[in-house]
């Protein structure tokens, strides 16, 4: 038993953030919780700045509660918690012997931080699909227009037209109903057919799927035109957006004037810590994403590393939860908490068996609103896909099939694909699909873009806290 | 089932010199194969900084380096792409007197070499290049040579050498090599065997392994330069930029983006993997800002390194085998490797088919580190 | 006086703020105490910064005005007159910013 350990350290403070540092602050631990946001909550759950008065049923609709426990929770932390808002992990290293090491940066000041036991609750983004148009002033993630609206009381526009596919299509278009805005239209890329077949899966979270249906018959009682089935074509307008194209599941072509539109294709997961930190990634065929691997309490194959939440596959915020104490638990079970190590492992089971039913919803919400891989593999060579570096989808074709990529982190070195200032957080996912279309192979077979250091744009007026340096040594 | 393939040269190596070697041997019409573990260009030669340049090269480089550059030039009609390859110049800068005397005594040497530098004092210098800090003192500037993109330039050389007729193997590890009374026999993990009349050695940081089963070691050793590169940024940096000591080189492509590089990442050569340094990265920053001050807001996007066989005289081997007829050794090119490969490609033909190379070699023996205390 | 321009966001709630004043491309603009520098630039016009490269028909310089709006996309660079360069999602508007939406200097 070591007798003096460095205190855990979670990356993120959303639902699974927050509920593993309540976890190890119970047990009597006070754990470094970095965030780069200014305070927590996440995505999901933030919180609006200071001087906002909108409560939190505004806010958070049906999750008002949850969103006030969580924040009551992460603020009966103060003061036990080290808690370092606004600050970015930019790089990690396992310590194959003795800590390992994460470097910090907040403002311009860099930290290099040694650690020997880390959380990574980095959460997760909208997965986008590519279509013309989609870099015009006005469109935005599903995300980024809740963003607007929760925590800056703005839409992203006069007529927003959502596209996409999955929950969050309806409950953005919901709150911009609900908060005054006008909802130009819901396009739905998933048929009724496949809300049908899913209702089985689904009912494994009646009360979600219950939360659901009344969003669409909301915006539909109120006139809003929600379409199914349907096919994005383009977004049109010169400086900005002037209407979305698109096609309905008779062939049909429309365009609906708007001149903002909300796009996402659900979730995906946030891993680029992960991999830096040499954790093993599989393919997972649900997310559609290569995932790093973990045991069934939230352990990597790394000695140290940890995974809760989202970043480790969307299952969306009520398991996050979950699997931030989860993984707490087991995080206390390998830091020799041998005490109460046995009510661990019960504990530990029992919210696996709860866990397990967000695993079935999540397989239904699959069904229900399946990704439409197709969108992304069938891109015209002429559409803008890499958004960073003006890439196309048929340059990264002819990085396959002129250049021979193998694989897509070839292809990137060809073609300059997920390149730039994003590493591929929005061009990734359909850029997979484009290289295993060119390749003829599956989609597991086009390989996963390799994170690199520093996993966001790191300031060159960066100076490294000596102070911070040399106590490492200490 | 095995494949087997009897041909006449065996290449082992898929970087620049390798495929370039191919690319020369099928000028010439002779059958060779190339195996290469990865896929071309998967290590030092595709992950390198982009620097073509003569400048600073040890003096009895420069004959090997000045015929390199002339195939630099001729980059488009060699293998079908100018590989972003641009003559800006490279521009050396010194940071005090002791520096500035370094550029002076290496100007005087080159030019006994064929190599004409220009000197710039500090006023001459901010004329020219108006972006340079004040730390800057002076520099010597190069127009001959200039930068290219490392991604495109080896798979660009495999890819032509592939269409003129050379069995270039990627995913192919060599697990065995030996000679017998009628040639090299050369055994793989994939169960391709290959019988050749000559064996190149181009492995890069791993040449010595290979060396070192015919009885020849030397003491190459695996370094990992750390590079950085930033956001686009507006077009300001033309040449090729060093400094005397090397701890600092930086260029930028029309696109924007400036890359540089300094100090040292971390390896595991045995594991073929490498890892920048966050450490040696931010330490990078401050060196660059030192000579670019404008760079003062950018944003870094991406660190990277390789793996890199260097020599303790940081000069390459090229050389026939001393111990194993047939076997011809060119790896160990401490950083040199991108711009000479082109020209190593030449010179390794001429030594498989016409004996002596027209380019000298003689400074590059294999045996000279013999009298050394072996390393392994 | 220059008048308003059309902006792309929409002021729905928290109007009350307290009024701030930034100049954006060297033109005052009116924005609110919390509006986080891509609020403030979007409910006073429609782009916030422009592409370096071209592609998709378009020319290099097209118009681009965020897209996550969490700090992912990071595609709402923006320059400050001080010299720093800051993503406008995750940065505050404050009173007195200069904020250049084109690259450079």
């Amino acid at each position: 038993m070591v007798a003096e350990r460095l205190p855990p350290v979670i990356v993120g403070a959303g639902p699974a953030g927050t509920r593993a540092a309540e976890t190890l602050v119970h047990a009597g631990l006070r754990p470094i919780v970095i965030d780069e946001a200014p305070s927590n909550g996440g995505q999901i759950y933030r919180r609006q700045p200071s001087g906002f008065t909108r409560p939190g049923k505004a806010l958070y609709g049906f999750e008002a509660s949850r969103a006030a426990a969580l924040f009551g929770a992460f603020d009966r932390l103060a003061g036990s918690i080290d808690h370092r808002p606004n600050t970015l992990v930019w790089s990690i290293r396992p310590g194959s012997i003795g800590a390992g090491l994460m470097h910090l940066v907040s403002s311009e000041r860099a930290n290099a931080l040694p650690f020997d036991q880390v959380i990574f609750a980095t959460g997760a983004t909208d997965r986008v699909i590519p279509l013309p148009g989609w870099t015009l002033p006005g469109v935005f993630t599903l995300g980024g227009a809740q963003v607007a609206l929760k925590y800056q009381g703005c839409a992203i526009g006069q007529r927003t037209a959502f596209v996409g596919t999955g929950p969050l299509l309806y409950l953005v278009a919901y709150q911009y109903a609900k908060a005054g805005a006008k909802v130009a239209a819901v396009l739905d890329t998933a048929p009724l057919s496949a809300k049908l077949r899913a209702l089985p899966g689904l009912s494994a979270n009646a009360q979600a799927t219950a939360r659901g249906l009344y969003y669409l018959f909301w915006l539909r009682s109120r006139g809003v035109p929600v379409q199914l089935g349907i096919h994005p074509l383009a977004i049109e307008g010169r400086d900005g957006v002037t209407a979305i194209a698109w096609r309905d599941p008779h062939g049909g072509s429309h365009a609906t004037p708007c001149d903002a539109v909300a796009m996402g294709y659900g979730l995906r997961s946030e891993t680029q810590l992960a991999d830096l930190a040499e954790v093993p990634f599989a393919w997972d065929a649900l997310h559609r994403q290569w995932l790093p691997t973990r045991d069934a309490a939230g352990r990597t194959p790394v000695a140290g590393i940890y995974l809760a939440g989202d970043g480790g596959g969307a299952l969306g915020a009520d398991a996050a939860e979950l699997a931030g104490e989860r993984v707490a638990l087991a995080l206390l079970q390998d830091r020799g908490a041998a005490d109460n190590g046995r009510s661990h492992a019960d504990r530990i089971a029992a919210i696996n068996r709860r866990l397990d039913r967000y695993l079935r919803f999540r397989r239904g919400l699959e069904r229900a609103f399946p990704f439409p891989a197709h969108l992304a593999g069938d891109l015209a060579d002429e559409t803008l896909l890499c958004r960073c570096e003006g890439i196309t989808a048929g340059e990264v074709r002819r990085a396959v099939r002129e250049f021979g990529a193998h694989e897509i982190n070839r292809a990137k070195a060809f073609s300059r694909v997920g390149m730039g200032r994003c590493q591929g957080r929005m061009c990734g996912p359909a850029a997979a699909e484009i290289v295993a279309g060119a390749l003829g192979v599956p989609i597991e077979q086009a390989g996963r873009l390799r994170a690199q250091a520093p996993v966001k744009p790191l300031p060159m007026a960066a100076v490294l806290d000596d102070a911070a340096a040399s106590a490492r040594h200490g | 089932m095995a494949e087997r393939i009897a041909t006449e040269i065996a290449i082992i190596g898929g970087g620049l010199a390798g495929c370039s070697t191919a690319l020369h041997l099928r000028q010439r019409n002779v059958p060779v194969v190339l195996l290469e573990r990865a896929a071309c260009g998967s290590q030092a030669s595709g992950v390198n900084y982009g620097g073509v340049r003569q400048q600073g090269r040890t003096l009895v480089e420069l004959p090997i380096a000045r015929r390199s550059r002339a195939l630099w030039g001729r980059m488009a009609e060699l293998v079908g792409s100018d590989c972003e390859f641009m003559a800006t110049g490279h521009l050396k800068l010194a940071r005090n007197e002791t520096e500035m005397d370094v550029l002076e005594t290496y100007a005087r040497e080159a030019a006994g070499w064929g190599l004409e530098l220009q000197l710039l004092g500090r006023n001459a210098l901010r004329d020219r290049f108006p972006w340079a800090g004040d730390k800057v003192i002076g520099g010597s500037f190069c127009t001959d040579d200039g930068q290219a993109n490392p991604r495109l330039v080896t798979p660009a050389f495999a890819r032509r050498a592939r269409a003129l007729g050379a069995d270039i193997r990627e995913h192919t590890t060599v697990t065995a090599v030996e000679r017998g009374s009628d040639g090299f026999r050369i055994e793989t993990a994939a169960g391709l065997e290959v019988r050749a009349r000559i064996v190149v050695n181009v492995a890069g940081a791993w040449g010595h392994e290979i060396a070192a089963q015919f009885g020849e070691h030397v003491p190459e050793e695996p370094i990992s330069p750390n590079m950085c590169v930033t956001e686009p940024l507006p077009y300001f940096l033309t040449p090729n930029l060093g400094v005397v000591g090397a701890d600092l080189y930086m260029r930028q492509i029309p696109r924007g983006n400036v890359i540089f590089g300094g100090g040292r990442g971390v390896n595991d050569a045995k594991a073929q993997r490498a890892r920048p340094l966050p450490e040696s990265a931010l330490a990078s920053f401050q060196r660059a800002l030192e000579v670019a001050p404008n760079l003062r807001g950018a944003h870094i996007i991406r660190f990277w390194t390789g793996i890199e066989g260097y020599m303790p005289d940081e000069l390459p081997i090229l050389d026939r085998s001393a111990t194993t007829p047939g076997l011809i050794h060119a790896f160990g090119f401490s950083g040199h490797g991108f711009q000479l490969g082109p020209a190593v490609g030449a010179i390794v033909t001429e030594m498989a088919l016409d004996g002596a190379p027209s380019t000298p070699i003689e400074p590059f023996r294999i045996g000279r580190f013999a009298s050394a205390p072996s390393k392994s | 006086m220059t008048s308003k321009p059309r902006g792309q966001f929409v002021r729905l709630a928290e109007t009350g703020r307290r009024p701030i004043t930034l100049t954006i491309d060297g033109v005052a603009r009116t924005a609110l105490a919390g509006d986080t520098l891509l609020t403030a630039i979007l409910v006073n016009g429609r782009c916030v910064r422009r592409s370096e490269f071209g592609g998709d028909g378009a020319v290099a310089g097209a118009p681009r005005a965020g897209f996550c709006v969490m700090g992912a996309c990071q595609d709402c660079w923006v320059s400050l007159d001080d010299g720093r360069r800051v993503r406008a999602c995750t940065t505050f508007a404050e009173n007195g910013m200069k904020v250049r939406t084109a690259h450079g200097g």
